[in-house]
């Protein structure tokens, strides 16, 4: 019930819609049955000289002129057989419109929710994020959900309505061959619906194996590469050969299961018509049901067996849409960031000053230990350390990408803390280690923070970042577009391109988060001879391994094991002892042989 | 990626290619044919059945043969059952086994592929002829064509029925088919042009989560969430609306069915009622006519959808044809596949060891776009020799690999190993001789053992551990928890870059290669590491021919001969040594790093 309280909140604006269609599916159904009574009475008492029996019955036949009228004139039972039929299309049509209207207004919501909730939630969150679980619940289980409500949902009640006003004619016409009309029905229906509660093992198996047929694969086209360089053509066949025939098999277990459920719910269904046929036979040879009645009976059964077969499969698939909501609100329920909170919005001019900050991600592990430092605005800090020190937890903090545990953080004095942080992002930016592109085009992603900005901004950043040329040489320029996840750019270009769409927002501070690693070192002077020549210099954080990159910074942190273990400009730092020595002189070393 | 999109017309030559597909499955197909046959004579018998019940115990009030209707009956129904068991059966066979055999062919294609097919082919354009579009293809074969058989046979025999019992009256209830089969083909083509249009938008949808999972970071950073989710939000309203056109489409097909369907029974009905009061026509046959009308218009509909899906299916197939006649750049000759067997089925025991002498003979090499990366290169490494190459991006040092690798060939000139033109020895006789680790390293989803030893796969498990002692990555795998047994992730995921690229090396280690290829493979590594590292590469490279492209001097400074490589040409050449007193671009280039702090320190 919960659950239902749930769907509804997302039908917000549909409910009126949605119930009107299921009014229509009544009125369909109502038609639909109709017509067999007419021709039951045609034959009867208008073809057949049956005494007709109700009063409703003779009054429309007297009002259509009469029996024997009627009789000369059987096009105008023709008419309204037809028009019964035109009727019930309408309200099916009706019905169709408003469930598929609330049903894709009703996705459409849980759509725009999830995209929305999804990049809102904490960069935490996206560290360990599964994209391939994520993906699957924001497409298929919207989709379950999306078919409860357009298909689903209508057809049962579709089909309990038919059966209700079924079962009401059908008990009046003849009460000994009602029951035996229904006499396999329930036998049908719970048939499905332990079938296909059962089958689930198999279609689970089924889908998992071809999950790992794509996985294989995916695997072998992207590293297509190394399995060239490592001649393992024929082991990768094997392998996926491996998987392919497990996704067949699996699949035509699934099938062969289904085509027992089939052939056996026939047999039920069809065995059900076929004793309508006969006992409807006897009764009516010794006279205890008439012969329109007969033929009404036979036209019903139809009418309900093919229903009642779905009922069982389409009752477990509902199921499914309740468990599908449940995987979606997970997603809903995690907490996200609100990016504008209290409207906080201080000019910032680059002053950064760390107080003993600490942070941990998890209890008792800390990352950062006791950081303080300080960088005045416009001045460049650089930060050098082995993997895993903390370089990156530390800037991550100055975007307020995660919360500080400890001490304090202050831009131009104010607590970071209390800054907003979309305000604080705005003003930081922040080039990340792992370039993502989007799937536009070079201008477009170069100009992602704010598409209304000029081609000349564009070119600008582009060129400052060292990719201008590289952008030039492309047959289509800056309108090339990036295919998926950039493959048609080298690792160098992607962060180049990165660090183009960061620039160009002239942000106060600005982070090189190893955003260099890629790109020779030729061109990584350069960038940072572009950088120093622009106006209103901003503060620069800059964290890499090349000492070159880092050697002329204002102020250099080495960091290791979450603390700053040495400081100092790099002349400082050559001179003492440790670890920035230590990796100065490995990467200098090479350099003796330039003097000898 | 261009995709043709004129599809209204089926195009048959396209469905002759399928054949090679249904060949193998002959047999099935025809008894598969001949079910579906059975099934749709079963199918109109029911009401004939119905018509025997009304005239003879009904009308002529003789109960005599009830007994043998009962069964009668009841083996048309156990018959109709059984047959609908084996139609899903064999055809989910066929289905099955179908999609197997293309989905095998298309992925040995695509092993076979020389490197070039896939430089301007992103994963998920072949992701989805792999899946989505093979899959269609077996179900439209094997399910669609069958019914197809269904609906044919069933109409057949519908109309044989009622032309035998009445042949004016079929006539006349029969005149309303072909508006039945005119709306549902104009319909049926246009529920499916709307349901592409959403599988179009759906795909758009699917793409954009995942861009929006991916790229959340970066979304934080650049403070992008609105215009993201008005970019999604727009993607999503046509979505709906597109969705909404295509239901009502298709709702509107079925109500015009069902109003001419009724079209059938209300003439059935006027003629055969007036048949029945002139005692031309029995009750029974009249009912039996009723019957049929509403029982036609389903195989009609069945057979406009499957006409509709005919017509989705060919883009499917004209996709997947269109990999599997691909050929590939590289190709081994005749004569060498004799000799030394092919891709999938070498005999490495002809092969020739491999000493290690490369020679690139006048080479020019060109992409199909015309542009001329190498021209008339000439390059001679002795066996054992390291090669160190260097120059900005594009200058043609990775293409010098890439030929030298044979994942490309030369345009013109040639590429001699030992004296050999390469091209007179299997493409693989190289690669089963090279060590190779990339920029990026890629990993496969098993374990760290699995990945090592994907390098050997005769490697013992010692072999294994000792690889990865040598390139420093022991420590950190024994700190995991599982060892060599921890799962790496889906390529690698689970371990930091700098880890899977230590793995990959240990998997080229493992080897033992006469060749080695580096490929800025120290990229990610902290200097520290590297250091310790690069003891291990220069033991690894000893004895072995290889060739290093490096943005980081350390790693190629210990080489033999470093080629500073400008517009595919060398422009330097040498050990560090001499190249440095040459005082060229090398010697500028290895300065740069250094040249500034040195000023600075004079400076003072």
């Amino acid at each position: 019930m919960k659950n239902f309280k749930k769907l509804l909140k997302f039908m917000e604006g549909y409910k009126l819609i949605y119930f009107l269609g299921m009014l229509s599916i009544l009125i369909s159904q109502l038609f639909t049955t109709i017509t067999p009574l007419v021709l039951q009475t045609t034959i009867d008492n208008i073809i057949g000289d049956k005494p007709i029996e109700s009063s409703f019955v003779e009054n429309t036949i007297a009002y259509l002129g009469g029996k024997d009228y009627l009789r000369n004139n059987l096009w105008i039972i023709g008419i309204i057989i037809i028009s019964i039929a035109m009727f019930r299309g309408l309200f099916l049509l009706l019905r169709s419109t408003m469930a598929s209207k609330t049903a894709e207004s009703t996705a459409k919501r849980m759509r725009d929710n999830l995209y929305d909730h999804i990049q809102r939630l904490p960069y935490e969150y996206h560290v360990k994020a599964e994209t391939g679980d994520l993906i699957q619940r924001c497409t298929s289980d919207v989709d379950t959900i999306r078919r409860f409500l357009a298909i689903q949902l209508v057809e049962v009640s579709g089909s309990l309505f038919m059966l209700g006003f079924i079962l009401t004619i059908i008990f009046r016409i003849n009460i000994k061959m009602a029951l035996i009309s229904i006499l396999v029905l329930p036998f049908t229906f719970l048939f499905a619906f332990i079938f296909f509660s059962r089958v689930k093992k198999s279609f689970e198996a089924s889908d998992e194996a071809e999950a790992k047929m794509t996985t294989t694969l995916q695997e072998n086209l992207t590293g297509i590469r190394v399995v060239k360089a490592f001649a393992r053509q024929k082991y990768e066949v094997e392998k996926f050969d491996e998987k392919n025939k497990d996704y067949q098999n699996l699949t035509y277990k699934l099938l062969k299961e289904l085509a027992t459920y089939w052939g056996i719910s026939d047999f039920f269904s069809l065995g059900q018509v076929g004793l309508v046929v006969i006992f409807g036979g006897i009764l009516t040879y010794r006279g205890e049901l008439s012969l329109g009645s007969y033929v009404a009976f036979i036209s019903y059964i139809n009418m309900l067996v093919w229903p009642v077969r779905q009922l069982g499969r389409m009752l477990t698939d509902m199921g499914k849409a309740f468990v599908s909501l449940e995987r979606i609100d997970e997603i809903l329920k995690e907490p996200i960031e609100i990016l504008f909170e209290n409207n906080e919005k201080p000019e910032i001019k680059g002053n950064i000053e760390f107080n003993n900050v600490s942070f941990q991600y998890e209890k008792n592990k800390p990352v950062l230990n006791n950081i303080s430092f300080k960088v005045k605005a416009g001045e460049t800090l650089a930060l050098i350390g082995p993997t895993g020190s903390g370089k990156s937890s530390l800037v991550h903090l100055l975007a307020r990408l995660y919360e500080y545990n400890e001490g304090s953080i202050k831009i131009d004095g104010i607590e970071l803390n209390t800054i907003d942080k979309g305000w604080i992002r705005k003003n930081v930016g922040l080039v990340l280690q792992e370039p993502f592109l989007y799937a536009k085009t070079i201008r477009e992603n170069i100009k992602l923070a704010n598409p209304s900005l000029k081609d000349e901004k564009v070119v600008n950043a582009a060129k400052v970042a060292s990719i201008h040329e590289d952008i030039k040489s492309f047959e289509k320029g800056y309108d090339t577009f990036v295919g998926e996840r950039g493959v048609s750019l080298s690792g160098g270009q992607k962060q180049r391109m990165s660090i183009a769409r960061t620039i160009i927002n002239d942000c106060p501070i600005v982070i090189f988060d190893d955003s260099l690693s890629a790109v020779d070192t030729e061109t990584d002077i350069s960038i940072r001879k572009a950088l120093n020549k622009r106006r209103n210099k901003a503060t620069t954080i800059i964290i890499s391994h090349r000492i070159s990159t880092v050697s002329e910074a204002d102020q250099i942190l080495v960091i290791d094991k979450g603390k700053i273990v040495q400081r100092g400009s790099h002349h400082d730092l050559i001179k003492e002892e440790g670890l920035y020595k230590r990796v100065y002189n490995i990467q200098s070393s090479l350099d003796d042989e330039l003097i000898s | 990626m261009q995709e043709s999109t004129n599809h209204d017309k089926i195009q048959l030559n396209i469905f002759k290619n399928l054949l090679i597909f249904v060949k193998p499955y002959k047999g099935l197909f025809l008894i598969l044919t001949t079910i579906m046959v059975i099934l749709g004579v079963l199918d109109s018998i029911f009401p004939l059945l119905t018509k025997y019940a009304i005239d003879n115990f009904v009308e002529k009030r003789n109960i005599t043969g009830l007994g043998r209707f009962e069964i009668i009956y009841f083996l048309a129904v156990a018959a109709l059952a059984i047959t609908a068991y084996y139609f899903i059966k064999i055809a989910g066979k066929l289905d099955t086994l179908m999609a197997y055999d293309i989905r095998k062919k298309c992925f040995e294609k695509l092993q076979i592929l020389s490197l070039s097919y896939y430089d301007d082919k992103a994963v998920g354009w072949l992701m989805a002829r792999m899946t989505s579009d093979i899959t269609r293809l077996a179900e439209t074969i094997s399910w669609s064509l069958v019914d197809l058989a269904w609906g044919l046979s069933m109409m057949l025999a519908v109309t044989i029925a009622m032309f035998r019992l009445n042949y004016k009256l079929a006539l006349i209830t029969l005149s309303v088919i072909p508006f039945v089969a005119m709306v549902s083909f104009y319909f049926q083509r246009k529920i499916l042009k709307a349901q592409r249009e959403v599988r179009k938008l759906n795909s758009k949808i699917t793409a954009a989560y995942n861009e929006d999972i991916q790229g959340a970071k970066t979304t934080k950073t650049l403070v992008r969430e609105e215009i993201n989710l008005k970019e999604f939000s727009e993607i999503t309203t046509s979505m709906r609306d597109s969705s909404i056109r295509a239901t009502i489409v298709s709702s509107i097909y079925l109500p015009i069915i069902l109003t001419l369907a009724s079209i059938g029974t209300a003439l059935a009905l006027n003629y055969g009622g007036k048949g029945v009061i002139f005692n031309t026509i029995s009750f029974g046959t009249l009912v039996a006519f009723i019957s049929y009308t509403t029982q036609f218009y389903e195989p009609i509909r069945q057979i406009a959808v499957i006409f509709a899906e005919l017509q989705g299916a060919q883009a499917s197939a004209e996709r997947v044809f269109s990999l599997l006649n691909e050929e590939p750049d590289i190709v081994d000759t005749k004569e060498v596949v004799e000799k030394y067997g092919d891709l999938l089925n070498p005999k490495k025991e002809h092969w020739p060891e491999i000493k290690g002498g490369v020679e690139f003979r006048n080479v020019t090499f060109s992409y199909k776009t015309g542009e001329t990366v190498l021209e008339n290169f000439n390059l001679k490494v002795n066996p054992g020799e390291t090669i160190a190459l260097v120059g900005e991006t594009g200058s043609g040092k990775s293409t010098i690999v890439n030929l030298f690798c044979r994942f490309y060939e030369p345009t013109s000139g040639e590429i001699l190993i030992d004296g050999i033109n390469y091209k007179d020895l299997p493409q693989n006789w190289i690669h089963e001789n090279l060590g190779y680790v990339l920029q990026s390293p890629h990993l496969f989803s098993g374990t760290i053992r699995d990945n090592i030893r994907y390098g050997n796969l005769d490697a013992t498990d010692e072999d294994i551990i000792n690889a990865a002692k040598l390139v420093n990555a022991h420590e950190f795998i024994m700190e995991m928890e599982k060892g060599y047994d921890t799962e790496v992730g889906e390529g690698g995921g689970l371990l930091s870059t700098g880890q899977k690229q230590l793995i990959s090396f240990a998997r080229a280690i493992v080897r033992n290669p006469r060749l080695f290829v580096l490929d800025e493979a120290t990229s990610s590594i902290d200097t520290e590491t590297e250091k310790i590292i690069q003891d291990a590469i220069n033991k690894v490279l000893e004895g072995r021919t290889s060739f290093v492209i490096a943005h980081r001097l350390s790693t190629i400074r210990n080489a033999h001969r470093i080629l500073v490589i400008r517009d595919g040409k060398i422009v330097e050449s040498g050990n560090h040594r001499e190249l440095i007193q040459q005082k060229g671009y090398y010697y500028n280039l290895y300065t740069n790093q250094f040249i500034e702090e040195r000023s600075k320190d004079v400076l003072r």
